[in-house]
């Protein structure tokens, strides 16, 4: 089949930027989204035209290196998939496919639909992490953690830190990223203790990478390729109220 | 030069303790005046980073993604091993030394894998600390699983995303050394050359993917963690931007590549469906655990699974290998698919697969029950190939998925080159010539939290370094040399893609250089890379400059450093005649065709030295000692 594209190129940060048709000619249903927008580009490589500019790496839904808007649609059509595993099955011959970049002032464009998310690891920095070095842990079953507890801090801990949550949300909001990681760390044994200075600071580093404020409206959870809940967001303001008060 | 393992004296399990002991140490206030740097920041590199930053070092980590985060350990589904017995089933240290040396083929070294097993019950201790979401049992313990063939139940999971929770877990702890200040991050920077001044790995010199600029970098000590070289193949389970350059670069320095062709091939991947695919997915080997690998008794009978009777069915590992069943090691389980694919019995429209048959589990356990086991990977796989494993067979093929092969390191893990250290996948250490499943994350982390610390502070503690900065003479020598080989790459203005470059290498090593191989297509592989090689350099297209983010031009380098690197894989599997591990030659076999290892002329590491683009490498050889365990043929019968 062949589906014609409207893929957003822009030079630089500076550069000014635009839609530009392309067609895929002779693509089969079992492509991938990214195998698709390869043979374009190996069509303007071989012409010795600028190919498009995407990051993907492992292509299999879980490094979180690709994440493009498909048709105004983090990620694209399908539910809790991400665009990497999209295929081109999807779609029928003759179809047309809007293309776009993450828009997000935290998340500048570097080139075409490439942009720069350092700030998700500025956030993680803040205090994303448990505060032990290596060596010197007690052993592992020492600390016993419920299944049920266990299981629910994998449901948020399997973020793969995309930022479709920020590009579906219109204020372009990070709450979705930031308390997936405050939720995993504060159900486990291991991350109370810091609970409430990691939870104050990393919305803190949230606000300050320029993202917007959270208004609660679950378009992140909607488009989250890894179906992380909208109660995380609950649970990072009911630890940011704790430690308000924990703090006073 | 003579090849130094540096293997501690006295008893097995007193080796690590006492080189501990015997090790220098840098006194915490001097930490600090002593920077080194680290390429990579997968499991092996940001461990490194991570403890190192804490011990107070100056650390500068390097990482081609755009985040940390990303690099390919992430991409692991199945877990990690450590030999806690908590399932007092009969695992210890020394099994699992053991395993891994027998599951190797009798081509590593016994100190290291010792030490890889000592300190695998501290690597679980840590990741719990840090809170890595382990799978848990309801009265809170740890669960364990058996995985890859293993007797006993002792890798320990999060999921099937074992790698990312692990590779988060460190990551995070990077991320909180690089708030401290400790640790400097370079993202989106692409290694390109170890400098050397006065023989000592100096510094690197890297290009910022976003503005094009070579930078420079010095150090006391360099660490490449830097992974395999499995995406020589074109099509692997690979990432996209997995890649041999900086080991290979390393390599045109001085640094020995050992047993490039140790490479292993996993059995449960989707196969192949079409010339546009760009990479191959994995399905966790944790699915052998419960499902029946079989393909029709009769050649070219394509009726669907379904249609075909159970008498008519040959459940192929079950019959040949009645101990071990589905679940005998990943080159023996591979090397049957292809046996029965190229009797004419494979499956699927290529004929290129064999069946993943679950329904024996699920009329055993449930639906239910499968479905909290592999949900996910069933999934993944439905939205791949639109057919759903849970009334369909998976289809399956081998595929390239983690090479054993690397830059030959001792027992510091430290190269040829004094000062570089290699870590993880891209060194050749513990393994073997075949490794055993759950347990790459092991060796990774290892390297990066609990060995890399000791050996490197050792090294620093004895070495003495003449001050450098990067106006030093070498830096602009190194720096030249990998801008003239940019200007080159755009100056060709040919009219292939490097990826059409890539596929017909890849193609080639698959065929001559994959699952089994034989001297007549080595010397065929051999004298066709030559050719490829010539035809990149006259006709490769690399459109736009160099001044920004350019990724056709990142991959064309890439592919450039196949086209070199692909010989000496192909080299180095003519040279070793015997058959061992995921290294398969026909000429070496048992009658039964089982693997036939040569004990009295290959019980040694091959360690290759750089002479020159297109000249014959020069062989060094390690000969292994085994004091321990007796080399016997593996048996999975």
């Amino acid at each position: 089949m062949n589906v014609h594209l409207k893929v957003w190129r822009q030079a630089g940060p500076a550069a000014p930027g635009g839609l530009v048709d392309y067609t895929a000619t002779g693509v089969s249903a079992d492509m991938s989204f990214l195998e698709m927008l390869d043979s374009v580009n190996e069509t303007l490589i071989a012409r010795g035209e600028d190919p498009i500019a995407f990051a993907s790496d492992c292509r299999e839904g879980i490094c979180g290196t690709f994440g493009v808007m498909v048709d105004g649609r983090p990620h694209g059509p399908d539910p809790c998939t991400t665009v990497c595993q999209l295929h081109m099955r999807r779609y029928n011959d003759g179809d047309t496919i809007v293309i776009e970049p993450w828009q997000a002032r935290a998340f500048p464009l570097i080139k075409d639909l490439v942009v720069d998310r350092t700030a998700f690891d500025t956030i993680i920095q803040a205090g994303g992490y448990t505060s032990v070095n290596t060596g010197g842990a007690q052993d592992a079953n020492a600390i016993l953690i419920p299944k049920t507890v266990a299981d629910e801090a994998m449901d948020s801990a399997q973020c793969i830190g995309c930022g479709a949550c920020v590009a579906g949300c219109k204020n372009a909001s990070a709450a979705l990223f930031t308390s997936a990681k405050i939720t995993h760390l504060s159900l486990l044994p291991q991350g109370q203790m810091e609970a409430p200075t990691r939870v104050v600071a990393m919305i803190e580093a949230m606000d300050t990478s320029g993202f917007g404020g959270c208004s609660n409206e679950g378009e992140c959870e909607a488009v989250c390729p890894k179906g992380i809940s909208l109660k995380n967001i609950a649970t990072m303001n009911r630890e940011y109220r704790k430690a308000l008060f924990a703090n006073r | 030069m003579t090849l130094d393992p540096k293997i501690p004296s006295g008893p097995l399990s007193d080796k690590w303790d006492r080189h501990r002991f015997d090790s220098k140490l840098v006194s915490p206030a001097n930490r600090r005046k002593h920077t080194v740097i680290i390429v990579g920041t997968g499991l092996a590199g940001a461990s490194a980073a991570a403890s190192l930053g804490e011990l107070g070092y100056n650390v500068l980590s390097f990482c081609i993604h755009d985040s940390p985060r990303r690099a390919h350990s992430i991409a692991a589904q199945g877990g990690i091993n450590a030999a806690k017995n908590y399932q007092n089933d009969g695992d210890s240290i020394y099994r699992l030394f053991y395993d891994t040396i027998k599951g190797g083929d009798y081509r590593s070294r016994e100190a290291n894998v010792y030490r890889l097993a000592q300190t695998s019950v501290n690597i679980i201790d840590q990741c719990v600390a840090q809170g890595v979401p382990f799978a848990r049992e309801y009265g809170g313990q740890l669960d364990n699983r058996s995985f890859g063939g293993a007797q006993v139940s002792r890798t320990f999971y999060a999921r099937g995303q074992t790698g990312q929770q692990l590779l988060l877990g460190a990551y995070q702890s990077m991320m909180r050394q690089v708030a401290k200040g400790s640790v400097t991050m370079f993202a989106q920077r692409e290694m390109l050359d170890v400098v050397l001044i006065d023989g000592k790995a100096r510094g690197i010199i890297c290009r910022n993917l976003v503005t094009g600029q070579l930078e420079r970098y010095v150090a006391d000590a360099v660490c490449l963690a830097t992974g395999g070289y499995g995406t020589a193949y074109y099509l692997s389970t690979n990432a996209i931007n997995s890649n041999v350059t900086a080991a290979w670069r390393a390599h045109k320095r001085g640094a020995y590549f050992a047993n490039p062709c140790f490479t292993q091939i996993h059995p449960t991947c989707i196969p192949v469906s079409g010339d546009d695919q760009s990479k191959l997915t994995l399905m966790s080997e944790s699915l052998r655990n419960d499902g029946r690998v079989w393909v029709p008794k009769n050649a070219g009978d394509k009726r669907p699974a379904s249609e075909i009777p159970e008498a008519e069915r040959d459940y192929y590992l079950e019959r040949k290998y009645p101990s071990f069943g589905n679940l005998v090691p990943r080159d023996v389980a591979s090397r049957n698919s292809k046996a029965v694919c190229d009797e004419g019995r494979g499956v699927g429209d290529s004929g290129l697969a064999v069946f993943l048959d679950f329904q024996n589990a699920i009329d055993r356990l449930g639906h239910a029950t499968v479905a909290g086991r592999y949900g996910n990977l069933f999934d993944m796989y439905k939205k791949i190939t639109d057919e759903d494993p849970y009334t369909v067979p998976m289809r399956i093929y081998p595929a390239i998925h983690y090479t054993m092969g690397g830059l030959w390191v001792d027992y510091n893990l430290m190269s040829t080159v004094p000062g570089l250290h290699v870590l993880g996948e891209a060194n050749f250490s513990d393994h073997g010539a075949n490794r055993l499943g759950a347990s790459a994350l092991m060796q990774g982390l290892a390297d990066g939290y609990f060995v890399i610390p000791y050996t490197l502070a050792h090294y620093i503690a004895s070495t003495p370094v003449e001050k450098a900065t990067t106006d030093h003479a070498a830096f602009a020598e190194s720096e030249d040399n990998v801008q003239s080989r940019i200007d080159r790459l755009l100056s060709v203005k040919g009219s292939k893609t490097p990826r059409a470059l890539h596929r017909e290498l890849g193609h080639l090593l698959w065929d001559e250089v994959g699952m089994s191989r034989t001297e007549a297509g080595l010397k065929r592989a051999l004298a066709r890379i030559p050719e490829l090689r010539e035809e990149f350099w006259q006709n490769v297209s690399v459109p736009g400059d160099a001044n920004n983010l350019n990724k056709n031009l990142e991959y064309a380098g890439r592919v450039a450093d196949y086209l070199e690197f692909g010989e000496l894989l192909a080299l180095d599997a003519l040279h070793r005649t015997e058959s061992c591990g995921g290294h398969f030659r026909e000429e070496s076999q048992t009658p039964d065709g089982e693997a036939k290892r040569d004990d009295d002329h290959f019980a040694y590491a091959a360690a290759w030295e750089f002479q020159g683009v297109g000249k014959t490498h020069e062989l060094h050889k390690e000969q292994f000692v085994f004091e321990n365990v007796k080399p016997t043929q593996r048996s999975y019968k």
